[in-house]
């Protein structure tokens, strides 16, 4: 039996071209905003101009008076429709502090974008137009910017909760012991690192839509979301509608990175609002607005402090950070640092750890989930502090992290922080990506340069990272406070036709489930990926599910989707055995089809057995028609990927300028179900983490002015600034799932920073001890460069 | 952003265009779009009415005209970077137009938009002034030219009178000795700083995004008139000028910028 349900016929692995990439390109793909609803209202917000404010009064009279324009609505107006306040799902600690936070704020405004009135109308010009006429008389307040100063408490921007602390939260298994550590070290590197904020930007811009049925009282949301399931129960909840009632649906979703991940004022808004007018009403982003007003992630102090012995071998890891909430929470904003928590060790064996992270609220858009979420931040922070070591050391960057590495023969690892990281070999996969650049090469180019005195200085930058995905199981999560688990649903269903449908909860959004999920169907049942659907992101469908981020899908997701296969595969077979007159044991199957062990001429396709088990004229007693299951996985454990990333950049001495020359990235995440996939998914991470060590971030001035809300001012990196990247791979499967993978969506963003920092350094090394934080502008390292001369 | 609401005109003919708009001092002609529409789109521009002269396609051309070389206003910034008489001629504005914005603004934009804008940061207009370019523009009472030294009157304003179209630009031919350093972080991206520069006889020496207008550099300019060694002129790049300070630069980084990329472009020009 068991060796049917392993059998595979070699369609995972192959590079596949998705399949929903015709419709997206070719224009056929729908989006929210594509919608065409007859008869719905748009709505717009007005939004504060100042990052800490008093709402003196508000006037809507001229907004009401503006032509197309249906209703007006304050804070006030509005209460009684709330059951609840935004869902913030994660209380980290007992005594954490969370402000009120409604769709319209009331009394005050809290960052720039906070939302304090809702115009109500029939287009969205219209709408634009009145939302400049709603008077609203501020009076404005300090802005409370900088996390540091946040934390004296000099100005408190909730009054209610009696400081701008929000919480703390500390790992420290063994206190005596790390002090021992830090006291007996031969060597002590401490460092100071921000992560500046950044804004998701994904390609399609936030939008909802409700439609309440003709009857019975249910509600349809559509949203660009990657939580269509998670935002069900968020919003019957909040807006006090019965789960069953409301069904959402997320059509194709323009990317997310985390940002999407959230309950947001506009759904709980347009829910309402549906539910008071009796008719449609929708609302898309403006970028400006998405700017400001979906949240942002990192914006993080970072203190690190590493205890090594002579040789450089680790005694010690201790980290201690700031954390910026921003004016509020929002569904996961208090967690986002703690997903980092265990992993300021990175992939090195310390004997001690410890962690402690301070959350603070600011006059700034929320943040949240963003890209790795807190990942990025302590990968950044060990690798960066890593390239310090190896200098006080005097060892090669190379040299100082193979010292450290876990060993491979340590794994299943039980980390200092409570982990266990499930396999690892890292080893090797460093010493593949060395070759493969050709390490020795570029230091001979880079002293060469530095021989005949060139003004473009060559420099190498070295990331190893290791990180936790796979989001999650139940029993962690619930460890850490937060309120869900961490499983996923699958069925698979095969019709009369022959035709399979494969219902997820997993909810793509530019990952290509679709194409994988019918990969993985389609290697077990040796059947075309043409004859299989993936069906998602709509709450009638796939009625339970855990959605998609924290590179969770494939690892938990794709596993449910396998055993789901493995099932129905096994009850084929019972009704094959019965049919074909034989013992299930004697059954073969290839191809699609079943035969009997030394009977090459009785055999029956799946397609027959899928059409008796559909018509029940003839089954084994006791099994029950049709083909289908469903299982819902719960992963034992979190998946541990890991890789070797390595930046090459020139530096313009004379104008600050970094060239990325060369990237190379040789990441491990296990099998590759599909590895054209999977460079996808590593080359927009890198985009992105690229994209923070060199361009991006959100500046805000001294008042809280967001001061890039364009795409003018705020720096993505295109392809044009982007080397073609040099990807290799090593295969170490992870024990926890059956198909041994470990996830990739955030790979590329965690590893990347530190490379192109710890390569801007590298190239400046000679001139002297470069200080520099993200983005690395031409600016800074110009300055950078003047400090250390000076 | 969604502008505010406006009317709608289309020319098919500069005579056309000029009566459409008449002496509506809140309307505005409309080429390419890419300067204009982000302002509207952000509402900084808020004009009551736009005249579309954006398919005069008689003034898009590139043309020899005896010593000189005649571009029509209408022309994209795409085909000058592809103009065989450009890249023969003048490859400086082949070269500069091929750096604006990404591909699809250089299918959009036009040279006469793009110089009747007067943004201090737009590169066409400092390849002009390099070149010493001479602009025509026609009016309800005909034509007139306009050196493109005494063209740029302040931040987004230019000698053109509202009812006033570009339609020509004319350059000199066979220009060997230029320069262009345009530096920015992104390649779809405004200059930070840029310098056009051009020897032909006099060595001249424009700058981008050094001040609320294209400008000359008259500090490095008069520098090598006096002699000057390059370095020493190209220390005088910032003399006398208001660079603006912002997110990709401070007015100290900016000078500086200019003094490395002047520093560059003389060298270029030998
Ligand atoms: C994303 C982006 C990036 C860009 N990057 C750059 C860059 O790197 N470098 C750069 O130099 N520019 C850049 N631009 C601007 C671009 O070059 C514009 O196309 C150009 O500046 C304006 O030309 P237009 O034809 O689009 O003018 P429009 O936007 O149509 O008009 C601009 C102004 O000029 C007036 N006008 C236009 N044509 C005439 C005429 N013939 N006679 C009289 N008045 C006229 C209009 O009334 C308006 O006031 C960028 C634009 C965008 C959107």
């Amino acid at each position: 039996m068991t060796t049917i349900a392993n059998a595979s016929s070699g369609v995972i692995g192959q590079p596949m071209l998705r399949r929903e990439d015709p419709k997206l390109l070719s224009g056929e793909a729908r989006f929210t905003d594509d919608l065409k609803i007859p008869g719905a209202l748009w709505i717009g917000l007005v939004r504060s101009p100042f990052a800490n404010a008093k709402i003196i009064s508000i006037d809507t009279q001229d907004a009401k008076a503006s032509p197309g324009i249906v209703a007006v609505y304050v804070a006030s107006d509005l209460q009684s429709e709330w059951a609840g306040p935004i869902p913030s799902a994660w209380q980290v600690t007992p005594d954490m502090k969370s402000p009120a936070h409604y769709p319209l704020a009331s009394g005050k405004a809290n960052y720039v974008g906070d939302p304090v009135a809702v115009v109500v109308g029939n287009s969205p010009t219209e709408v634009a137009d009145a939302v400049a006429l709603v008077d609203v008389s501020y009076e404005e307040l300090p802005a409370v910017v900088d996390l540091e100063e946040a934390l004296t408490d000099a100005n408190v921007i909730h009054e209610e909760l009696g400081t701008n602390k929000c919480y703390v939260w500390e790992l420290n298994p063994n206190p005596q012991g790390i002090e021992d550590a830090f006291k007996s070290a031969a060597h002590v590197v401490k460092e100071r690192y921000i992560q500046q904020r950044l804004i998701p930007a994904a390609m399609e811009p936030r939008s909802v839509a409700v439609v309440p049925s003709p009857m019975g009282g249910d509600y349809t949301l559509y949203s660009a979301t990657q939580i269509p399931h998670i935002l069900k129960v968020m919003t019957a909840l909040t807006v006090g509608i019965s789960e069953s009632k409301i069904r959402v649906i997320a059509p194709s979703v323009g990317g997310g990175f985390g940002s999407k991940l959230d309950v947001y004022p506009e759904e709980l808004l347009c829910l309402a609002l549906a539910r008071k007018h009796k008719v449609p009403v929708r609302w898309t982003e403006e970028r400006t607005e998405g700017a400001q007003a979906t949240i942002q992630g990192r914006g993080q102090v970072q203190h690190i402090e590493l205890a090594a012995d002579k040789d450089g071998k680790l005694l010690g890891v201790r980290a201690d950070i700031i954390a910026d909430m921003g004016g509020y929470q929002q569904l996961i904003t208090a967690g986002v640092p703690l997903l980092g928590a265990f992993l300021y060790h990175g992939a090195y064996h310390t004997p001690t750890y410890a962690f402690k992270c301070t959350g603070v609220y600011t006059n700034k858009t929320p943040t949240d989930a963003y890209r790795g979420a807190g990942r990025p931040e302590a990968t950044y922070a060990i690798e960066r502090a890593m390239d310090s070591l190896a200098k006080t050391v005097g060892v090669d960057p190379a040299e100082i992290r193979r010292r450290n590495f876990i060993p491979t023969e340590s794994f299943p690892y039980n980390s200092p922080a409570g982990l266990v990281f499930d396999s690892g070999n890292y080893g090797p996969n460093l010493d593949q990506a060395l070759t493969a650049v050709g390490y020795d090469t570029l230091r001979a180019d880079q002293e060469k340069r530095r021989a005949e005195g060139s003004t473009k200085h060559l420099g190498i930058g070295l990331s190893f990272f290791v990180e936790m995905c796979g989001l999650a199981p139940s029993r962690v999560l619930a460890s850490l406070n937060y309120a869900a688990g961490g499983w996923e649903s699958a069925t698979v269903r095969i019709l009369p036709t022959s035709k399979v449908q494969v219902v997820t909860g997993t909810a793509p959004h530019g990952q290509g489930h679709e194409t994988v999920w019918a990969m993985i169907v389609a290697d077990k049942l040796g059947i075309s990926v043409d004859d299989i659907e993936v069906l998602h992101s709509d709450t009638s469908i796939a009625p339970h599910g855990m959605d998609t981020y924290g590179s969770r899908s494939l690892s938990v997701g794709g596993s449910a989707v396998h055993i789901a296969t493995e099932r129905v595969l096994e009850k084929a077979q019972k009704i094959a055995a019965h049919l074909l007159e034989a013992s299930e044991d004697d059954l073969e199957y290839q191809g699609g089809i079943f035969s009997v062990k030394g009977s090459p001429d009785k055999t029956m396709p799946l397609a027959a057995i899928a059409f008796e088990a559909f018509t029940a004229h003839n089954l084994p007693d006791g099994l029950e028609p049709n083909l289908e299951a469903t299982t819902t996985w719960d992963p034992p454990n979190f998946t541990f990927p890991f890789g070797s990333h390595i930046a090459v950049v020139e530096v313009d001495e004379e104008t600050g300028k970094v060239e990325l020359l060369r990237y190379m990235a040789v990441d491990d995440c296990g099998p590759r179900v599909n590895p054209l996939i999977v460079e996808g998914q590593i080359h927009g991470g890198l985009a992105q983490g690229i994209g923070q060590a060199l361009y991006e971030e959100a500046v805000y001035d001294s008042a809280g002015n967001l001061l890039n809300a364009t795409f003018a001012d705020y720096l993505l990196p295109s392809a044009a600034e982007l080397p073609t990247f040099e990807l290799g791979n090593t295969v170490t499967p992870s024990p926890t799932n059956p198909l041994g993978v470990k996830g990739i969506g955030e790979a590329g963003a965690i590893a990347s920073p530190p490379a192109v920092m710890n390569a801007i350094v590298d190239a400046l090394s000679h001139i002297g001890p470069i200080q520099i934080e993200m983005p690395a502008s031409p600016e800074r390292v110009w300055k950078a460069i003047q400090a250390v001369r000076a | 952003m969604y502008p505010a609401s406006f009317n709608y005109l289309r020319a098919s003919s500069v005579r056309e265009a000029i009566s459409m708009i008449g002496d509506n001092e809140d309307a505005k002609f409309i080429a390419g779009g890419h300067s204009l529409v982000p302002l509207m789109k952000l509402r900084l521009a808020t004009p009551s009415t736009l005249v579309d002269i954006g398919r005069l396609t008689d003034l898009s051309y590139v043309r020899e005209d005896g010593g000189q070389i005649a571009i029509g206003a209408l022309t994209r910034h795409r085909d000058l970077e592809i103009s065989p008489v450009l890249n023969a001629k003048a490859p400086i504005i082949a070269k500069v137009a091929g750096q604006v914005g990404d591909p699809s603004v250089r299918h959009k934009g036009t040279i006469g938009g793009s110089i009747a804008h007067g943004d201090g940061a737009s590169d066409l207009p400092a390849a002009a002034l390099a070149l010493d370019a001479v602009f025509v523009a026609e009016g309800p009472s005909g034509r007139r030219e306009i050196k493109s030294t005494d063209f740029h009157k302040g931040f987004l304003e230019t000698a053109l009178a509202p009812n006033e179209v570009l339609v020509e630009i004319r350059i000199p031919a066979n220009i060997k000795s230029w320069s262009f350093q345009k530096f920015n972080r992104r390649a779809q991206d405004w200059a930070i700083v840029g310098v056009a520069a051009v020897k032909n006889g006099s060595t001249r020496v424009a700058l981008i995004n050094m001040g609320s207008t294209p400008l000359r550099a008259a500090g490095t300019e008069s520098a090598i008139q006096s002699g000057a060694s390059l370095k020493e002129a190209a220390s005088q790049a910032d003399l006398g000028l208001d660079p603006p300070g912002d997110l990709n630069a401070t007015v100290e980084f900016r000078r500086h910028l200019a003094h490395v990329l002047v520093g560059r472009a003389l060298e270029e020009l030998g």
